[in-house]
């Protein structure tokens, strides 16, 4: 069970709610240190592969490895697997009831039980690096849509994950809040923070990502470098949707 | 509820007032208005045939005065009761709401049971509660029950039926915290218990204050039915002062004390309810 540097590792992985089955059997190898992301329409399924990678859904059939190890075997300890994956939500998600301080230590302190001032200290100097820290006593409403992203983004950094999966984050925010949210990404991946990014800011993704995979009803279509898919790719509907997204202007 | 259900914009009853353009003026012609009104009320009971009789079987100056320091003294038992009593509804009532949502087939009678505890003790007449509970409990004779007083049987019987009112509220307040709060508490590797302990139920509960407030009320009242089983509080009080002075002025006694516990109940709720949401929004950053 060797995971051959890669962190992540989809075999043909099937979800379906009811009737409706949204991933089709679908294989991804993330590298370590890789960014990956995930484009597609909406209702492809991005999302949804992303929960399963966190264990918010349990998958119908198929594996999912991570560094190696099964993590959708039934007697697996869930809390113990997602203490290692960060994941940051488009609606933030945000406990609006406590401080910002309090959001980003408080699974430090809770689940891997560190004292509240080396909880704090280390919740500190991360606010510091991604600009947050005169923010740490307010209330996640008082935030504006792009400070509130951070945080959230701070928040999974501080239980120190060794992957990060990013479900459409900058999806919900204003365009000039956007920027502010990516270059903390670009920050990450610099810093060689794994990631498997869900995205609609194909030029973000094509700049940032070592690999792009496009997901079209639940199946992965293609994938490749981004000079590849955004350049010439091969797949009728891959052409299809890029070309929607050029008309769109936004790529 | 009084007017707590929109605590954002303070007062209603003014509040509505202050939009309507006259300022100054629309105060004033509410204050009129609402003297007009009270003066018709007035005057209707008091121009009424039977007011002199009632006058002096309800309103007589010198019992009231003669009786209140001793309802008052009984009163303090009231007291005593329902913050005894309150204390105990708050963790029971949520240990039954959080049982009530527990997942997953495996825990079905643990839920059935919780449905079942909150609608027998929401079915059955609070007094019928009290009479069961302080009549039927001693019969038993049972030998580790014998320093249980009738106080104590009111109280639990007080806990037994009001926690099944506060589960509901607070199973609601839970229920309105959306799951994404949840996943993300999740995926933080926080335990299906801490989620709820530091994320669902704080949330919860912040929310449901008002209503909570509401069940309070009903509670500061209903400690006067543990007085069917004996106990001197301040309803038993002035039934006995009732009949010694063949007038009713001590009934009105108690009630006056009745309503002086619970304003301030209110106007603590909504301080609280206040001061919380000034906390998460004021200066609206946005």
């Amino acid at each position: 069970m060797s995971s051959n540097g890669r962190a992540l590792q989809l075999e043909a992985v099937r979800k379906s709610f009811g009737e409706h089955e949204v991933l089709k059997g679908v294989d991804l190898d993330v590298g370590e240190h890789e960014v990956f992301c995930l484009i597609g329409a909406s209702g492809s399924g991005k999302s949804t592969l992303l929960r399963c990678v966190n264990l918010l859904e349990p998958v119908n059939s198929g594996r999912i490895l991570l560094h190696g190890e099964e993590i959708t075997r039934r007697d697996v300890d869930v809390n113990r697997v997602r203490r290692g994956i960060g994941i940051v939500f488009q609606a933030y998600n945000l406990f609006p009831h406590m401080s910002v301080l309090r959001n980003v230590t408080l699974a430090p302190r809770k689940v891997l039980g560190k004292p509240g001032a080396e909880a704090n200290a280390e919740a500190i100097a991360l606010l510091e690096r991604f600009g947050l820290a005169d923010k740490r006593d307010e209330f996640p409403d008082r935030l504006s849509g792009g400070q509130q992203q951070r945080v959230a983004i701070v928040r999974a950094l501080a239980m120190q994950p060794d992957l990060m999966l990013l479900d459409e984050v900058t999806s919900a925010l204003d365009p000039e809040l956007v920027a502010e949210v990516l270059s903390v990404i670009r920050e990450l991946a610099e810093g060689g923070m794994t990631m498997l990014i869900a995205t609609h800011e194909m030029t973000f993704a094509r700049d940032i990502a070592n690999k792009v995979c496009f997901l079209d009803e639940g199946r992965i279509l293609e994938q490749g470098p981004p000079e590849k898919i955004f350049g010439d790719p091969e797949e009728p509907r891959t052409r299809q949707f890029l070309g929607r997204i050029v008309e769109a202007g936004r790529l | 509820m009084t007017t707590d259900a929109d605590p954002g914009r303070g007062s209603r009853i003014l509040g509505d007032l202050k939009g309507s353009g006259g300022g100054q003026r629309s105060v004033w012609i509410a204050l009129a208005s609402t003297l007009v009104f009270a003066g018709i009320l007035v005057a209707l009971i008091v121009t009424s045939p039977g007011w002199p009789a009632v006058k002096a079987s309800f309103f007589n100056r010198k019992i009231f005065f003669d009786s209140l320091p001793e309802i008052a003294h009984a009163f303090l038992l009231n007291i005593r009761i329902f913050l005894t009593a309150e204390v105990f509804i708050l963790v029971f009532a949520l240990l039954i709401a959080v049982l009530r949502g527990l997942p997953g087939p495996v825990f079905f009678p643990i839920r059935g049971l919780a449905i079942a505890y909150t609608d027998f003790f929401r079915g059955v007449p609070t007094i019928l509660v009290v009479y069961i509970l302080g009549f039927g409990a001693p019969a038993l004779q049972l030998s580790w029950l014998e320093w249980a007083t009738p106080l104590f049987w009111g109280t639990l019987a007080l806990v037994l039926v009001y926690s099944a009112y506060v589960a509901e509220v607070y199973r609601a307040g839970i229920e309105s915290v959306h799951t994404s709060q949840e996943a993300a508490a999740r995926s933080l590797g926080l335990s299906r218990l801490k989620t709820l302990r530091y994320v669902i139920v704080p949330q919860a509960v912040r929310r449901v204050i008002p209503p909570l407030l509401n069940d309070f009320i009903g509670l500061t009242k209903d400690t006067a039915l543990v007085a069917f089983l004996g106990p001197v509080e301040a309803f038993r009080q002035s039934q006995i002062d009732v009949a010694a002075t063949f007038n009713y002025t001590p009934y009105m006694c108690a009630a006056l004390l009745f309503v002086l516990l619970t304003i301030p109940l209110a106007r603590l709720t909504d301080w609280l309810v206040a001061r919380e949401r000034k906390r998460q929004l004021a200066g609206g950053a946005r």
